[in-house]
């Protein structure tokens, strides 16, 4: 493992008047794959959505790359490296699959190496080649979690954010993204920090993970140790 | 025999007025298609009725008069008439193009996150504000266009057709065939719709809103910037509060079109000139009332089909 890639200090952050996470601390290092576990509405997407400056943090710091991103616009992170598939995948419906791509790659200026990554893109997801002329909107829920992971490492990014990619998706399938993700970390040695409710397949993949409840961090462990403990088990992976 | 002639002649006398109203209202329809396509966008991007585009529009009429003078004053347009309109109209989409996104910066930039009526207020705002500025800077009267290069014509038939007529048809086919390119095919056309379906992936995936959002005012400016020289070479004069009744009516358009289509705004645009021309030419007292048809339309769709003709049910060329 190398140096820490992402750290949270002590970040609050607030919906309108509800406060959502509370001093939350945590790390990934580089090459790592880090789950974030958690019940519905434990502040696990907010987390996500707080690196990304979507939702503004109101109290600590986050450092990328030890570099602080607290007040870096959103739309300059994927040109860092630093990517986000959120939740719900969010294909642009009304653009077509290869239009999806092209928009992830929008702030390079090597349109070879755009051209060539899409190709790559067609060759790990064959069925997004098939739909290319598609609209994302017509795609099925699987295809499209397929679009959304693609159209992200189409910005070559260093690390990953996933929010829920197995959301609504068939158990068949879930284990087919789960694998390609792991690939991607593998092969291309691209950070990952995982959002998942399928707490089981969260923590066999990753290397770490931290448990969320009500906005805070109860616990953050080696995957396997979260895995083995008797709370988690009960609380998390249904006994 | 004799009388069966005469009444041919009469039945292709009529037919030549009706083809003269097509042509006079494809003219008309292709001007409200321009300006229609800036509310269509602007409402695609940021969900806001831009009341002050009808005085972008004018301010482009305005433009093209104080262009097109210099050039007729120093003898250019006698020499190089085709040059010195394909300038004005240029210069003036530049300039209109920067008032609008000057427009975005000060008055809806800073309530992005307000409510949208309160951007909508500051639109009218700033409409009353640049309406009462032409007024102040330009006079209270009717303002003439040089004309003197857009006599001419030839004649199709019975039909009339002036060089000015072919050349709005052109500028405004030309402008909407780029416009489509520009939005379909490039990579910032692809960033505005993106933008336009889903605010937050986009800005995921690297895509500035605010050059967005700026490059849409500035791409309708464009168009309207181009409609208001050729409402005003056509007609002949400007006037400081030309922008509001056409500006309205184009609104009509956006709407009969289904507000968000960029297909839409040019459809609706042509049916809603089409229509005025054709009520004002066949109607009895229709050229009195002309102002109404538009109207009617859009209360009509407002009530019968909020979504108009390609609304939401024809996602296609949605922004």
């Amino acid at each position: 493992m190398g140096a820490t890639i992402l750290e949270l200090r002590g970040v609050s952050a607030h919906y309108g008047r509800i406060q959502s996470l509370r001093q939350i601390s945590l790390r990934v290092d580089e090459g790592e794959i880090v789950s974030i576990i958690g019940a519905n509405g434990a502040g696990k997407s907010t987390t996500l959505m707080t690196v990304c400056g979507i939702v503004k943090a109101s109290e600590g710091d986050i450092l990328y790359q030890g570099a602080s991103i607290r007040d870096v616009s959103p739309d300059r992170l994927p040109g860092m490296g630093l990517c986000q598939v959120p939740e719900g995948r969010r294909i642009f419906p009304r653009l077509s699959v290869s239009e999806n791509l092209e928009m992830g790659a929008f702030f390079r200026r090597d349109a070879d190496g755009v051209k060539k990554d899409m190709s790559l893109a067609f060759r790990l997801f064959p069925v997004l080649y098939e739909r290319r002329t598609q609209k994302g909107g017509t795609l099925s829920g699987g295809e499209q979690q397929m679009l959304a992971i693609a159209r992200a490492l189409m910005s070559r990014p260093k690390m990953l954010l996933l929010d829920e990619p197995s959301l609504g998706l068939s158990p068949l399938i879930s284990q087919h993204i789960f694998k390609i993700i792991k690939d991607i970390n593998e092969q291309q040695g691209t950070t990952i920090l995982l959002v998942e409710q399928n707490a089981n397949i969260a923590l066999s993949l990753a290397d770490r993970g931290y448990v969320l409840e009500t906005g805070r961090v109860v616990m953050e462990d080696k995957a396997e140790r979260l895995r083995a403990n008797p709370e988690i088990k009960k609380a998390y992976l249904g006994g | 025999m004799a009388e069966g002639g005469g009444c041919q002649g009469h039945k292709a006398e009529r037919m030549d007025y009706f083809l003269q109203q097509m042509i006079n209202g494809l003219t008309l329809g292709g001007v409200y298609a321009l300006v229609a396509l800036g509310y269509t966008m602007v409402y695609g991007i940021i969900q806001l009725i831009n009341f002050a585009h009808g005085e972008i529009f004018a301010a482009g009429g305005y433009l093209g008069v104080i262009f097109l003078s210099f050039l007729t004053a120093n003898g250019f347009m006698e020499t190089h008439p085709g040059l010195g309109i394909g300038l004005s109209l240029v210069l003036s989409m530049g300039y209109c193009a920067m008032l609008a996104m000057a427009v975005e910066k000060v008055a809806y930039k800073p309530l992005r996150q307000s409510s949208r009526l309160a951007v909508l207020l500051s639109a009218l705002g700033m409409s009353i504000f640049l309406q009462n500025g032409l007024m102040l800077t330009q006079g209270v009267y009717d303002k003439a266009y040089p004309t003197e290069f857009t006599h001419g014509g030839f004649d199709l038939g019975a039909i009339r057709v002036s060089y000015m007529q072919i050349g709005i048809l052109a500028v405004t086919a030309i402008l909407l065939v780029a416009l489509n390119a520009l939005v379909f095919r490039t990579r910032m056309g692809k960033a505005m719709r993106a933008t336009a379906q889903d605010k937050v992936m986009s800005a995921l995936v690297g895509i500035s809103a605010n050059r967005v959002i700026s490059l849409t005012f500035a791409i309708g400016a464009c168009l309207a910037a181009a409609a208001g020289i050729m409402v005003g070479l056509y007609y002949g004069s400007v006037r400081y509060d030309m922008g509001f009744v056409p500006g309205i009516k184009a609104f009509a358009a956006a709407v009969l079109g289904g507000i968000g289509n960029i297909t839409g705004a040019m459809v609706g645009g042509l049916i809603i000139g089409m229509v005025e021309i054709m009520a004002a030419a066949y109607l009895p007292m229709g050229g009195q009332y002309k102002d109404v048809f538009a109207f009617v339309i859009l209360i009509g769709v407002l009530y019968f089909m909020p979504t108009g003709i390609m609304g939401e049910n024809v996602d296609d060329t949605r922004v």
